[in-house]
């Protein structure tokens, strides 16, 4: 980017000067109004929330390896229950997939994607020197960390049938209110207003900062599309959010204050539970993977050498995906009892979105097409996103008719979708992402072989994981439930050995961050050559404490 | 040019309250879930206490800081600016909380379960699937008698409308100079405020249904209780403006404290005005009047 790039390459390769001088060790980590800093500290919380997401789901798999009930008794003991009866021990299951799903949820992936590689390149890619509100970044990014306390101090305490919130990441009443006595069901609700409200003030900071705080030069129209994505996001968080914390304030009414919002016997609807949910639930599965779209468009372009194909559609495609993602909940909701009409209504609705989302697909396939393409770690992962994730969207518009969904619903296919969309799609796009500018954050390159390796033995693992519950769910195999017919064991046991796999390709990329840090060479400003178009690659790696202290500014020739 | 700050964005210290605010957050809904669970634990009111204080000094420690960034000229134009979008954003989730409790309205009042009320035990029956079913859809729900919202509501309604007369009199004053109207009309503002709020708590205690045990009464309470709570910070808000008035910390030309407090106030104005409409008039439509 022909930008006054070479000027702060000159300055920023001074370390010593005032910008540079960091504060202590507490004042930098606990105090900080650094965005990078801040960002830093977002990635680390949820590699930590996604080790222990993903023991969870390790204990699930183990579980699920064999018919019958194995382990659940002794997982029962762990949260500290003695010698827990069958009932007790069922409620583990529950406790596990609700810690599993709103720890990978709300601690992981959007801590990780929008906290961290949003706090993080935001300001880098639109030439800014921090974010509006650098303060309230820091209280966002603490506030998420309480939500996960609550959410942890929730597993210990009593929740009913046993100990912890054992009723999936839905909530659903009247699981969540009568059916859960005891004090874990409220922790685990507060730990969705804590982290809700953290996430609520990222929200407006994201907005404002890329409202205003562009480069001189750098319109709408040329921000790079991960920007774009982040945009997009954080207005779905702000509209959507409030509305969780209004249904989720509901269910503590209705558990310890009297009222009858989801009691049917008291004139309430269950259902209306579902309704408000699901409005909240489903921008939210595009709040996860919208940043992902970002990342792999820059990547696609970087490693393709070329500006990104129908970069307008692009940017657009996101909105509409963002405006859409508004008015297609209820399709979580085809078995409720709804009539046919307001069913019709869904799956048109739904279907329209594999609209935009077609259209980034071929976009980033066009942008392939005739590129010189380097196959470095970042692009071998946003081939295996655009790979996976769109297996993930064609079983979604299988899943958007609803009268198919009649016979699937609360099956394994579900859950097969979901994962090939966020734990494939966005993760994917998270490690993507990470190889893509781990060298920018930490200023230590990586190794390709073992970024190269991870992928391979990842991609293995996860499909391993997943597509087997295609076959389990169009079988019948019910999602939730911790016991099965023996002839559903094949799969389970093959399911079972991809997660296996999977935790292998993690710890390869815990030796490759460890090669990093001790043997990695030392990262220049822009590493991976002339396709790294966009300012992040304009600075050093790691940037300076402080960057663009003169904004750069973008001239009229320029692309995005 | 090196390590010279070169723009007018405002690049902030290190700072300890969102540390402070984060903990104090969930030290509070610790408390919350203690208070509410006193079977299990007798410190929740402490814990809970201790968390309303911590979120307090947060605020106050928080906003004072920014009051003095804002007087030791960090607020350039730009910076303004941010705050403005920052607000306009806050009341547009603000919005999207009261959509929720709108919501759970509109359900119980286009849909109603079929209830029947026994009046000697207090108690009400879902009679779905049963005998008069269809008649027992009624909201709102059978046995409840509403308050009439042309007495003690239309009242609230016009002393909240006039408050909105009340603190853009204040505006007005303020960017013209006079700092004595805009003393006026806050001070009538905050009295409004304060009005409303008082009158509001004298109809709760007065009011012909209890607080839980029935759809209607619900959404009621917590529609309107969440408005009554919304009425109250924007009430503290505009008194903080007021005390800021009297030291003179405004001026013609740079008031986005007194600005904010206003767009909020205007904000919860709007609320109370659909409440008005939807809650008291319509949704009590052709309920025995109390």
């Amino acid at each position: 980017m022909a930008t006054t790039a070479d000027t702060f390459q000159a300055h920023t390769d001074e370390h010593h000067h005032d910008a540079d001088h960091k504060p202590g060790f507490f004042v930098r980590w606990f105090m900080s109004t650094n965005h990078k800093d801040i960002g830093t500290l977002y990635l680390i919380f949820a590699i930590f929330a996604g080790i222990i997401g993903g023991a969870f789901s390790g204990m699930m798999r183990m579980e699920l390896a064999e018919p019958g009930i194995q382990y659940l008794h002794t997982f029962a003991t762990w949260f500290g229950a003695e010698n827990p009866t069958m009932d007790q021990a069922l409620h583990t299951w529950n406790v596990l997939i609700t810690a599993h799903g709103l720890i990978m949820v709300f601690f992981m992936v959007m801590p990780a994607i929008i906290g961290g590689f949003g706090n993080w390149f935001v300001p880098l890619m639109i030439g800014a020197p921090d974010m509006a509100f650098p303060r309230m970044n820091n209280i966002s990014f603490w506030l998420t960390v309480a939500g996960f306390c609550s959410l942890l101090a929730s597993a210990f305490v009593p929740g009913g049938t046993g100990l912890g919130a054992g009723v999936g990441w839905t909530v659903y009443a009247p699981l969540s209110t009568t059916g859960s006595v005891g004090p874990a069901m409220d922790f685990a609700i507060f730990s969705l207003h804590l982290a809700g409200a953290g996430s609520i003030l990222g929200a407006t900071n994201f907005i404002t900062t890329i409202f205003n705080m562009r480069a001189p030069g750098m319109t709408l129209h040329k921000m790079p599309l991960f920007v774009w994505s982040v945009l997009v996001t954080a207005f779905l968080l702000l509209l959507a959010l409030p509305v969780l914390a209004a249904a989720i304030t509901m269910l503590l009414t209705d558990r310890n204050f009297g009222t009858t919002f989801f009691d049917a016997a008291g004139g309430g609807d269950p259902i209306l539970y579902q309704h408000l949910f699901w409005f909240f639930g489903h921008p939210e599965v595009y709040i996860m993977i919208l940043p992902a779209f970002g990342i792999i468009s820059q990547i696609i372009s970087t490693f393709s050498r070329k500006p990104v194909f129908g970069y307008l559609g692009m940017a657009y495609a996101m909105v509409a995906i963002g405006v859409v993602g508004f008015i297609v909940w209820a399709h979580h909701m085809y078995t409720v009892g709804m009539d046919v009409n307001t069913k019709m209504y869904f799956t048109a609705a739904t279907m329209v979105i594999a609209v935009p989302t077609g259209i980034k697909i071929f976009s980033w396939i066009a942008t392939m097409w005739g590129g010189s393409i380097e196959f470095k770690s970042p692009m071998v992962w946003a081939i295996g996103f655009i790979f996976l994730f769109t297996v993930g969207g064609v079983t979604g518009v299988y899943l958007a008719n609803g009268g198919i969904d009649n016979n699937v619903h609360d099956t394994y296919f579900v859950v097969a979708h979901f994962h090939y969309v966020l734990s494939l799609g966005a993760v994917t796009g998270l490690f993507a992402g990470f190889y893509y500018w781990f060298p920018k954050m930490s200023g230590k390159m990586h190794s390709e072989f073992l970024a190269h390796l991870h992928f391979w033995i990842f991609f293995v693992g996860v499909n391993l994981i997943f597509f087997p519950q295609h076959f389990l769910g169009l079988n019948g195999m019910p999602r939730r439930i911790p016991d099965y017919p023996e002839a559903f064991a094949y799969w389970n046991g093959i399911s079972t050995l991809g997660y296996e796999i999977t935790v292998v390709s993690v710890l390869v990329w815990f030796v490759n961050i460890a090669y990093a840090y001790t043997m990695g060479k030392k990262a220049e400003g822009n590493y991976w050559g002339e396709g790294a178009t966009t300012l992040e690659w304009t600075l050093s790696s790691p940037p300076p404490f402080h960057q663009f202290e003169t904004l750069p500014v973008i001239e009229d020739k320029d692309h995005h | 040019m090196a390590g010279a700050k070169n723009h007018d964005y405002h690049i902030l210290p290190p700072d300890i309250w969102p540390l402070i605010g984060a903990i104090s957050g969930l030290t509070f809904t610790t408390g919350m879930v203690l208070f509410m669970h006193p079977e299990w634990s007798s410190v929740g009111h402490l814990v809970l206490g201790l968390g309303i204080a911590g979120i307090i000094a947060t605020m106050f420690g928080w906003f004072s800081k920014i009051v003095n960034e804002a007087h030791s000229g960090d607020h350039t134009p730009i910076v303004q600016l941010h705050m403005r979008y920052g607000m306009i954003l806050f009341i547009a989730s603000e919005v999207m909380f009261f959509v929720g409790w709108f919501w759970s309205w509109f359900d119980f009042a286009l849909f109603p379960a079929a209830l029947t009320y026994d009046e000697a035990a207090g108690l009400w029956t879902n009679i779905a699937g049963q005998d008069g079913e269809a008649a027992a859809r009624i909201f709102p729900n059978a046995g409840i008698h509403v308050l009439d919202a042309f007495d003690l509501p239309l009242l609230n309604t016009l002393i909240l409308l006039c408050s909105g007369t009340t603190v853009t009199w204040a505006h007005h004053s303020l960017i013209h100079g006079d700092r004595d109207g805009l003393k006026k009309g806050l001070w009538l503002t905050v009295a409004l405020g304060a009005l409303f709020t008082a009158i509001q708590a004298y109809e709760y205690g007065h009011a012909p249904f209890g607080f839980g045990g029935v759809a209607y009464s619900s959404a009621f309470y917590m529609a309107t209780g969440f408005h009554g709570f919304h009425v109250l910070v924007g009430t503290i808000f505009l008194a903080v403006c007021l005390r800021r008035a009297y030291k003179g910390h405004f001026t013609p030309k740079q008031h986005f404290g007194f600005e904010a407090a206003a767009w909020y106030w205007h904000f919860v104005d709007v609320v109370w005005l659909f409440l008005f409409v939807v809650v008291y008039v319509w949704g009590g439509w052709g309920a025995p009047i109390h």
